[in-house]
């Protein structure tokens, strides 16, 4: 039997805005299976995002949603979870909302270990307002605002949410759909903070200025190019060129969980 | 029973207020001369098992009390100029969001880091017209530590019955000073909380206007399941370009406001019934132009004083009689000249209308106010 969808989307809200092969949907379609097998109460659940094509998923799904503004669904977030910690809180969006504009939201969120879970879709791209570069734009390639080929180094966002001290790392690609909902469930899962980064595709203004011919080409790529973690390992530097870690990157569950570590300071402060 | 009497900073008095108010959520970032507010509220917060919060940025700040404050808790943050340019964008979230949140703004001089530590009162036209896009405002500027307390209550009450965020303004002088205060009981003063919806679930719709001017807000985690943003919206909260609903949301969340300035105004008055000269100030400069009135009258001048409590939304309906009553009124104001712009449209050319300035990071004393009025008299 086909799995229902329908059930936890809004009525009436679909079609929904992204363009044909957008990675997104598939993205969304991953989060929803993921919420479902941990069995999650959505009246309880607040998804928050940003602003961009990514951060327009929250609208479609049947919870508390928060679309707020560009880069910073981490700090919006972080006050609902604060103020109910007993909700499930889950944050989406896109490369240059969770890592240009709200970088700075993103990794101290991290740093705190406040119990959520981000699903970033790095598109390689600022989708939304047409193709210009982002944090995560490989170097050298073409942009709406890289005529000459982007000169700008990129963030590893896993990396960057490791060294900023979120407790559970993992990244896949919307060319592994199961990867996806298997990951954001051991995610939401996770008490503490989760990014589970997905590296998916932008054909409207990614693929087709960087010789994409469709987006069989650039699931292709993204195929081609993951690597599971376990397979690294056996590989030279040099094998590795190119290519991107995929799996869990890193888990860590000694770390204590920052709405944990406030009920302590509750406790003090009332003298028990 | 005594009442409970206290030596108390103005800062530490705002942070009472919240307490006071019910405000179980503060989300802050460190800057002078507002940080005692936060230092004050990290202690007495958890007592009250409430949550504090010092985010990385003043962006992250407003961003951490709006999403607290839509689980339903009161929230307030608190900063000075610097901080408050930076909050600008999410305040017009909070607009149009319609979300209850109180921002405090310590006022500092400026424009940039200014003069962290001197005194200034140059962030008033921008608690009405920072964030862009059209919106209404409502802002509050005490001028001394008693009404820094119940201003702030009035802060959160005027947040939650109007859904919206509130600034309360005072200036650096009266954030830093020590007054005696005396701790109203619980009960004295008006406390309102927020309404709650009286559509289940399953009808209910945040922005539905059929349930009047201010639509009740439900609180995420309480069994309703809604959406929120900053796009322009339909009254179930989800984006629209329809321009007759975008039209009519935008002129609601402005009339809301604008249609109960009666309710919203607070002004004080010393002498002006018989006046024939007033000045028109507010915050700590209002406490000089007091001294300079009875100078002034014991001089033989007719002076009173207009202190508006609420600044936003103007007091447009008493000051446009004062001009017709008297023969001048003088602004005095800690910036170059700006809610003069309002006095002088609202007086409609009927008295002079004159100012009395000052960005130096003095106080405006009761001397260069009473020269003024001599000057225009
Ligand atoms: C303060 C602010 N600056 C800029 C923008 C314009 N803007 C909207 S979406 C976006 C980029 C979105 O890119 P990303 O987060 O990668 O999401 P995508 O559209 O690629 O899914 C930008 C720059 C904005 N909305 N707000
Ligand atoms: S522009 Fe790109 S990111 Fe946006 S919906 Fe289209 S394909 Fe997706
Ligand atoms: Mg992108």
């Amino acid at each position: 039997m086909a799995y229902d969808y329908e059930k936890s989307i809004r009525p009436g809200k679909l079609p929904h805005i992204w363009c044909p092969g957008c990675g997104h949907g598939i993205v969304m379609k991953g989060l929803i299976r993921a919420m479902d097998t941990c069995g999650l109460d959505r009246k309880n659940t607040a998804i928050v995002s940003g602003i961009g094509c990514a951060s327009r998923l929250p609208g479609y799904l049947d919870a508390c949603t928060l679309h707020t503004a560009h880069g910073r669904a981490a700090a919006f977030a972080t006050g609902v979870k604060m103020a109910k910690p007993e909700m499930t809180v889950i944050c989406c969006g896109g490369d240059g909302d969770g890592t240009a504009i709200g970088g700075n939201h993103f990794i101290h969120a991290c740093r705190r270990n406040i119990d959520m879970t981000y699903v970033l879709m790095n598109n390689f791209i600022y989708g939304m307002t047409g193709g210009q570069f982002s944090p995560c734009t490989p170097t050298g390639a073409k942009a709406s605002t890289t005529p000459y080929g982007n000169p700008d180094p990129i963030f590893d966002i896993s990396k960057l949410a490791i060294g900023a001290g979120a407790t559970f790392v993992a990244r896949t690609t919307a060319a592994h759909p199961r990867e996806i909902d298997k990951l954001i469930v051991q995610g939401i899962q996770h008490k503490g903070m989760s990014i589970i980064e997905v590296l998916d595709d932008c054909p409207t203004t990614y693929g087709r200025r960087n010789k994409f011919r469709s987006v069989v080409d650039m699931m292709k790529h993204l195929k081609a190019n993951a690597v599971p973690i376990k397979a690294a390992a056996k590989m030279t530097a040099e094998q590795l060129q190119g290519k991107f870690l995929t799996g869990v990157l890193f888990h860590d569950t000694e770390k204590p969980e920052y709405c944990a570590q406030y009920a302590e300071v509750i406790k003090k402060a009332q003298g028990a | 029973m005594a009442k409970k009497v206290a030596l108390l900073q103005g800062n530490q008095a705002c942070a009472a207020g919240a307490v006071y108010a019910g405000c179980k959520f503060f989300g802050g970032y460190p800057i002078t001369p507002s940080t005692e507010v936060a230092e004050e509220l990290s202690i007495s917060l958890p007592k009250v098992g409430g949550k504090f919060i010092q985010m990385e940025d003043e962006i992250g700040a407003m961003a951490s009390v709006i999403g607290a404050s839509l689980t339903g808790m009161k929230s307030l943050t608190a900063t000075s100029g610097p901080g408050v340019s930076l909050k600008q964008e999410l305040i017009g979230y909070a607009c149009i969001a319609e979300v209850p949140c109180v921002i405090i703004n310590v006022m500092r001089g400026g424009p940039s880091t200014g003069m962290p530590t001197g005194p200034g009162q140059s962030d008033v036209m921008q608690a009405m017209w920072g964030t862009h896009g059209d919106h209404a405002a409502i802002a509050l500027v005490p001028s001394s530590v008693q009404e820094i307390f119940s201003e702030t209550v009035r802060a959160f009450n005027l947040a939650e019955k109007y859904r919206m965020p509130v600034q309360v303004l005072f200036d650096e002088i009266v954030g830093h000073m020590r007054e005696r205060i005396v701790f109203p009981e619980p009960g004295e003063l008006e406390v309102i909380d927020r309404e709650a919806p009286t559509d289940g679930p399953d009808t209910y719709k945040p922005y539905d206007s059929t349930k009047g001017q201010i639509p009740p807000l439900a609180s995420f985690g309480s069994g309703y399941k809604f959406h929120v943003t900053g796009l322009n919206k339909a009254d179930d909260g989800f984006p629209t370009t329809k321009a007759s609903l975008v039209d009519a949301e935008e002129r609601r969340q402005v009339d809301k406001v604008m249609d109960n300035v009666a309710d919203i105004e607070s002004n004080e008055e010393y002498l002006t019934e018989d006046a024939e000269v007033v000045i028109w100030a507010f915050g700590s400069t209002a406490r000089s132009a007091r001294y300079a009135v009875n100078e002034l009258r014991k001089e033989g001048i007719k002076a009173g004083l207009f202190r508006p409590i609420t600044l936003w939304p103007f007091p447009t309906k008493r000051t446009a009689e004062l001009a017709v009553q008297c023969k001048a009124i003088v602004v005095a104001e800690m910036n170059l000249g700006q809610m003069i712009h309002e006095v002088e449209r609202a007086a409609k050319g009927n008295c002079v209308v004159a100012g009395e300035f000052r960005v130096d990071g003095e106080p405006i004393n009761p001397a260069q106010i009473m020269k003024k009025v001599k000057e225009v008299l």
